[in-house]
């Protein structure tokens, strides 16, 4: 069932010092190696910005690196553009560019490595710098029918100026706006799906399915509708506040989120964590693995209409949600996570009481998956559909349990572990087809592993304390990454040199994915839409922050 | 497909009895604060200061909540502070403070209520909790209650999130398509206060300035009961409550 990498798809395991001297070797005189900071195994600093798409070319190509994200920053009147790459077993690297601040325009990676695409939209429109080659930038976290051009919130100097209420009242709709079509043969139409749908309850994401008739041509994603700035209202913030908007900016992983953002405190200011709220961090963490992927089955059987397998599926989750709540107090576990550990302790009674709660639901998984295995117009409509082969995968980095149904094995628990999951027995379920089938076969898959995992924490929890004290450095830079459900989460973290927040950057799973959403759509029936979406199960929020 | 049915009748009924009776389960609530008593003034001062949000305030020795700002952060549900007293209930409905009283909808609504969801911003959190009415355990048909797919269908708009930017205008069509008499209910502390994201130049702090909000649904996020407490008193089944009242009651 779940089938071992092909040779195609694997990556490269490289050492740290092999990317080392290559970079060395073949750009020398033009970069600075130094060993990196707050989290960062190697910084690789470039002289010339033009070194830029070469480089990250040979580490995304050739070195076998997955692209983390790039993480903009205006520091004392100089911009800092740091790619990050992660290569399995032996960290993160980074690529930094800097420059002063009167520079407009860096050059584009897109071309090179095609998961940048978005990150330089994103940065095009949140700081208005321009990136040259990249094919399409504008209209994108700011939506052109609602915000003038060049107004760059994210910049620092906006901190002063930006009145809330005056610059809200000063957008106004642009009634002359049209959407791009691309799709130019007789009789060619777009159907515009959102981003009120499914009575509102599908989430705020307009599509623009382009066809000629019977199957999606192409298709765009709109999202940021539910863009809260979060990146931005956290700036002069103190980090107990900014730990509220970690934990509440996309709720269905909240508690990976938390643990990240507080990793990154954690690491600024050399805490020990505890090893029994460590391991209570793995609990909870796969707690709402559980939970998180009892609903994304429970979404796919409703997206095929399978009335009685989405309500059983649907009475599991709800009784996961129960079971978070009796045993934390809040039924997404909001309140848990605090720099240096927990907030509460929990008695052997109550996670007693949830292993029996977790036992029920893997029991009641097993029979859902046995019976949606039997039930063949059900797989019909999942299998052969939305397919992303590998290889796109490896090209559009796709992460979480989504790129592991097409083939990519990477899992920030394995390859970058942190509060000792590599002391922990777990599988990381793959699968090659890429279609809706696989999709479902790994969500069961690391559902199943998720409860096995809570099973050996709660073997292993001895009387302890639950925290420590954890405060945060006036001055530091750090960064803390989690697997969250729907893939690795980056959240980078500067204080300003009075303990509050100069820079917070949130990179997400739905973010990198969403990019390659329309790979797994175009070419396939309008029909088959609702149920690719559902496989994929994306957060929009958590992409929009 | 009879293997379905079977399984479906093996299963039988998980419908909760509320409204009739209350739903006792364990977990299908986190509680809220409620007014407490402490035994100095100054334990009660501490216990205020925890709140990040200022939805404690204190008058001498006794603490009061006004759960419409609460995010429900835990800090004052445990940690080694003075404490509130948490009470599990979740009937938290209430009538905005700037309205006085809430005209139900009239009788004809009663057992057939359609509801019109947008996610103006939301976390996730709320919306999710909005869908669970249609599992089996909340089961909203049985009480004549329905999501429609458009809101020119549409009697009960729920707003979550805080309304951002680039949803306002989506927010506001939808409030216009839908025919009177309409209600406009607001679930979600980001929905009714702005909650953690407040108002920013991308949020406008809560539905309560873009559009004139009938009903308020606190809690961060309201369980499905608190959700379903709300459609209930939209057409009279149930009362709003008013929360200290109550509160003092419990405490």
């Amino acid at each position: 069932m779940v089938a071992t990498p092909s040779p195609l798809a694997a990556r490269k395991k490289v050492q740290i010092e092999e990317i080392a001297g290559g970079v060395r070797d073949r750009f020398g005189p033009n970069v600075l190696l130094s060993p990196g900071q707050g989290g960062v195994t190697l910084s690789i600093s470039l002289l010339e910005p033009t070194t830029l798409p070469p480089i990250s070319k040979m580490l995304f190509w050739e070195m076998g690196c997955s692209f983390g994200g790039i993480i903009a920053e205006e520091i004392q009147g100089n911009w800092r553009l740091s790619y990050l790459f992660l290569s399995s077993g032996c960290g993160w690297t980074e690529v930094l560019v800097e420059a002063p601040s009167t520079t407009s325009a860096f050059p584009s990676i897109s071309a090179e490595v095609h998961a940048a695409d978005w990150h330089e939209r994103e940065i095009e429109d949140l700081f208005g710098l321009r990136f040259e080659g990249h094919p399409r930038l504008g209209d994108f976290v700011l939506h052109d029918q609602t915000w003038p051009e060049g107004v760059a919130p994210h910049r620092k100097l906006q901190r002063k100026t930006m009145d809330p209420h005056r610059d809200r009242l000063r957008h106004r709709p642009n009634p002359e706006w049209r959407p791009l079509l691309v799709v130019q043969d007789p009789g060619a139409f777009a159907m515009p799906v959102g981003p009120v749908y499914e009575g509102g309850l599908g989430q705020s994401v307009h599509f623009l399915l382009e066809t000629v008739g019977e199957d999606v041509v192409r298709s765009v994603p709109r999202l940021f509708y539910n863009f809260r700035a979060v990146e931005k209202i956290a700036e002069g913030q103190p980090v107990s506040r900014a730990l509220l908007l970690a934990e509440r900016f996309a709720a269905t992983s909240s508690f990976a989120h938390s643990l990240a953002f507080c990793f990154a405190v954690e690491r600024m200011s050399g805490t020990q964590v505890p090893v029994r709220a460590q391991n209570l961090r793995i609990l909870l963490c796969e707690l709402e693995r559980l939970r998180h992927h009892a609903g994304a089955i429970t979404g796919i059987c409703e997206s095929t209409a399978l009335s009685v397998a989405a309500s059983q599926a649907a009475i599991i989750e709800e009784r996961l949600l129960r079971a978070s709540c009796q045993f934390s107090g809040h039924r997404y576990l909001f309140g848990l996570n605090t720099p240096g550990g927990l907030r509460r302790d929990f008695s052997a009674e109550s996670c007693g009481e949830l292993l029996r709660a977790i036992d029920r639901a893997a029991a009641e998984l097993h029979t859902l998956e046995d019976g949606l295995y039997l039930t063949s117009s059900f797989l019909d409509r999942l299998e052969d559909v939305g397919i992303v082969d590998p290889e796109k995968a490896r090209d559009l980095n796709f992460v979480g349990p989504v790129g592991r149904a097409s083939g990519q094995a990477g899992d920030l628990r394995r390859d970058c572990p942190y509060t000792g999951y590599e002391t922990y027995q777990f599988r990381v379920p793959q699968a090659l087809e890429g279609d809706g089938y696989a999709r479902l076969r790994v969500l069961f898959q690391e559902a199943y592993q998720s409860a096995q995992l809570i099973h050996q924490v709660a073997k292993r929890l001895e009387p302890e304390t639950i925290s420590v004290h954890c405060e945060p450095p006036a001055h530091g830079l750090a960064f803390g990454w989690a697997e969250a459900p729907i893939g690795g989460a980056l959240h980078w973290l500067r204080l300003d040199g009075s303990g509050l927040v100069e820079r917070y950057r949130i990179i997400t799973a739905s973010f990198n994915n969403w990019l390659g959403f329309r790979v797994a759509v175009e070419d396939f029936a309008f029909q088959d839409f609702p149920i690719i979406l559902a496989s994929f199960g994306l957060s929009a929020t958590e992409c929009d922050r | 497909m009879s293997f379905w049915f079977w399984r479906g009748l093996q299963k039988g009924v998980h419908s909760t009895s509320y409204p009739r009776n209350p739903e006792l389960a364990a977990g299908v609530t986190p509680g809220r604060p409620v007014a407490t008593q402490f035994s100095s003034a100054q334990d009660a001062a501490l216990a205020a200061q925890v709140c990040p949000v200022g939805a404690i305030t204190t008058q001498g020795n006794s603490a009061r909540v006004n759960l419409e700002l609460c995010i429900h952060c835990q800090r004052c549900h445990f940690g080694n502070v003075p404490l509130m007293n948490w009470r599990s209930d979740y009937e938290w409905t209430t009538i905005p403070a700037t309205k006085h009283k809430y005209e139900p909808l009239p009788q004809a609504y009663k057992r057939s209520l359609h509801i019109i969801v947008v996610d103006a911003g939301d976390c996730g959190a709320c919306l999710h909790e909005v869908k669970q009415l249609n599992n089996p355990f909340y089961n909203m048909h049985r009480l004549g209650l329905f999501f429609t797919a458009t809101p020119r269908t549409a009697d009960v708009l729920l707003v979550v999130g805080p309304v951002t930017e680039n949803m306002r205008v989506p927010l506001l069509k939808s409030y216009e398509a839908m025919p009177s008499p309409k209600r406009v209910l607001a679930v979600g502390a980001c929905a009714v206060s702005g909650g953690i994201f407040g108002q920013s130049f991308v949020s406008a702090g809560g539905v309560s300035s873009i559009l004139p909000v009938d009903l308020d649904i606190p809690g961060d996020p309201p369980p499905p009961l608190a959700i379903l407490h709300g459609l209930l008193a939209v057409t009279g089944r149930k009362e709003p409550i008013d929360h200290e009242a109550t509160a003092e009651r419990g405490a």
